[in-house]
């Protein structure tokens, strides 16, 4: 069949600058309610739950999620739900372990939950080092697949796409921060998810509303190992690695977790994960309609045909059930995401660089609401460069591995720390911050000497490290890191912190002496 | 000692209001639904790496076993944060407030 993408399609296009006028609109309006550090990192901690619950999932399906996974079941059958199911069991996680403890510890990054407790300095450089990295990956991954997405999707250049959707995601977070960010995230969930829907019960009408007469049409033509494990998993320690990784990683993403200061107090923060996980486990069901659908009606070879990773699986079974509008449609969705995922990505990054590492390491916590914008907006111009540089340097190379990575040293830097930090009373400053810098290491050099960049990406003969995905070694090691150093230099003091800290904990800052409201 | 809901297994749990009885359950709670979670999914991930004839079983026309399993682990993440959801509303805020108000 002959298909419209990658052409220029102009009912994409329409839709597209629909997006980008009605986002640039709400960061206009975001812009002028804009005027502390609270509001640019925090929105002003007003978000509902029902709206932070949509960000979340905003923030969270990226477009590796929507493409990339609708590709991979549309070209694997069964092994692809071993990526989606991976990366919904993070959520029970956050909203068990991390999220009310977070809020209530916390104001703008992660890292203020160990600097309650723990020496400021020390643990805010080793934080920062395991945020930034996991957000350079991150960002460096969806500026490439915008580029090639784009370039597929609409027929622009990729050096113009992701000078494009650097320069948008720059407005968003420059004069609208947080509050800006929130919407076009809300706004984006609520077009993939209706996106999502429409394009899953438009397949299911072929087949009688039926997802197993669908999945049975599959088996009949690609035979029943399309519905069962495959090659993806061949390695069952690898297997474990990769969703320790999925699971872990996703309670240890910096732009995940700041969003829980968005919301007033930590009941609002739970409710808020609820709602998450509830949106992200259903657009994971429907990723399982969308990528048999695509298998049957567009068929494997037409996908690979015109991408071989085949990401173009979704926005072609669009085409092919709802024609060029709903294509535009669904290209405009796809471009969205990669734009509401990357303003997400370089908010957390500004604050990690102003809050994290000027205001407190540098500033000793010393700078006034003016300094704090101004630092941070120029946090923001700095990150987009960087990332519209590295991903123009990064064309043509295979980054679908800096994913696993960024989740990798996720669970790995951040998550045991953070975790440590709110559950264990003798977590010390040394500990802690060794446990953080051994995990990204760790994460990172395992990575490096894997088959994944060993053999795939040099073309060596054979790895020094035998698993593609690090998890299992590097994130006990993180843990043992962590628990080892403490227990060798106990700090009383910081035990003694950990006490006095356990009320906030759990009631958030209280203000003395308001009379209980009843 | 109040007893609130000693019907559900989660009530007797929070049966005293002082901060430490609170941050204890709290953190029974937590561990016990993140083992339930990592327990399914991991018990998942090892038949796929293990077993993957039984998961490629067919129950019933079009669906495998492993496809069935799957959806069921999505199905017990939601249930999962639900119940905790639900926990946290019923005892652990309750808990909270007369913290709160007994400072």
């Amino acid at each position: 069949m002959t298909s419209a993408l990658g052409e220029p399609n102009a009912i994409a296009i329409t839709f597209f600058l629909v997006f980008i006028l009605l986002s640039l609109g709400i960061t206009v309006w975001a812009s002028r309610k804009t005027r502390t550090a609270e509001h640019f990192y925090a929105a002003g901690r007003s978000v509902t739950a029902l709206q932070n619950g949509l960000a979340l999932a905003g923030d969270y399906m990226s477009a590796a999620s929507f493409l990339g996974i609708a590709g991979l079941v549309a070209t694997s059958g069964f092994d692809g739900l071993i990526y989606s199911i991976g990366w919904l069991v993070g959520w029970p996680i956050v909203m068990f372990l991390i999220a009310e403890p977070l809020r209530n510890l916390g104001r703008y990054t992660f890292a203020d939950v160990l600097a309650a407790r723990l020496r400021q300095t020390p643990i805010r450089i080793a934080a920062s080092i395991g945020a930034l990295a996991v957000i350079a990956f991150y960002l460096i991954a969806q500026m490439v697949g915008a580029g090639n997405l784009i370039r597929l999707l609409f027929g622009l250049p990729y050096e113009a796409a992701v000078v494009i959707v650097g320069g948008v995601m720059l407005a968003y977070v420059l004069f609208g921060g947080m509050i800006a960010t929130t919407w076009v995230q809300i706004v984006k969930a609520v077009m993939l998810l209706g996106g999502a829907t429409l394009l899953a019960l438009l397949v299911l009408g072929r087949f009688g509303f039926n997802p197993l007469a669908l999945f049975a049409r599959a088996s009949e033509m690609y035979g029943a190992g399309v519905l069962s494990p495959g090659r993806l998993v061949t390695d069952p320690i690898d297997a474990v690695s990769l969703g320790l990784a999925l699971m872990l990683g996703t309670a240890g993403l910096p732009h995940i977790l700041m969003r829980f200061y968005t919301v007033p107090d930590a009941r609002t923060a739970r409710t808020s994960v609820g709602y998450a996980t509830a949106f992200i486990g259903f657009f994971y069901l429907l990723t399982f309609v969308l990528g048999f659908g695509a298998m049957v009606i567009i068929g494997r070879d037409a996908i690979t045909g015109i991408d071989a990773g085949g990401n173009m699986a979704a926005p072609l079974l669009a085409e092919g059930v709802g024609g060029t509008p709903f294509l535009g449609f669904i290209s405009a969705v796809a471009f969205a995401t990669i734009l509401a995922v990357v303003a997400g990505l370089t908010l957390s990054g500004a604050a990690t660089l102003s809050h994290d590492l000027w205001v407190n390491v540098v500033r000793g916590a010393k700078a006034d609401q003016r300094e704090q914008l101004v630092v941070a907006r120029a946090a923001t111009v700095l990150l987009a460069i960087v990332s519209i540089v590295l991903g123009i340097a990064f064309k043509g190379q295979n980054v679908a591995y800096m994913v696993g990575l960024a989740f990798a040293i996720a669970a790995s830097a951040n998550f045991p720390a953070l975790v440590l930090s709110i559950f264990w009373k003798r977590l010390t400053t040394a500990g802690a911050q060794s446990s953080m810098i051994i995990g990204t290491v760790a994460a990172l050099s395992l990575i490096y000497l894997s088959p994944t960049i060993q053999i795939d990406i040099l073309h060596n003969s054979s790895a020094w490290f035998p698993l593609r995905n690090p998890g299992i070694v590097s994130i006990p090691l993180s843990f043992v890191v962590a628990i080892v150093v403490s227990l060798l230099r106990p700090v009383s003091s910081e035990a003694q912190r950990f006490t006095e800290l356990e009320r906030q904990l759990h009631l958030g800052i209280e203000i003395v002496d308001e009379p209980a409201v009843q | 000692m109040e007893i609130g809901g000693s019907s559900s297994i989660l009530g007797p749990l929070m049966s005293t209001s002082t901060l430490e009885a609170v941050s204890a359950a709290r953190w029974r709670i937590a561990i016990s639904l993140t083992i339930a979670m990592m327990v399914v999914y991991f018990g998942f991930v090892l038949l796929v790496a293990f077993n993957k004839p039984l998961l490629g079983a067919i129950v019933t026309r079009g669906l495998s076993l492993g496809m069935l399993l799957g959806a069921l682990v999505i199905l017990v993440a939601w249930v999962l944060t639900w119940a905790y959801v639900r926990w946290a509303n019923t005892h652990y805020d309750v808990s909270l407030q007369n913290l709160r108000e007994r400072r």
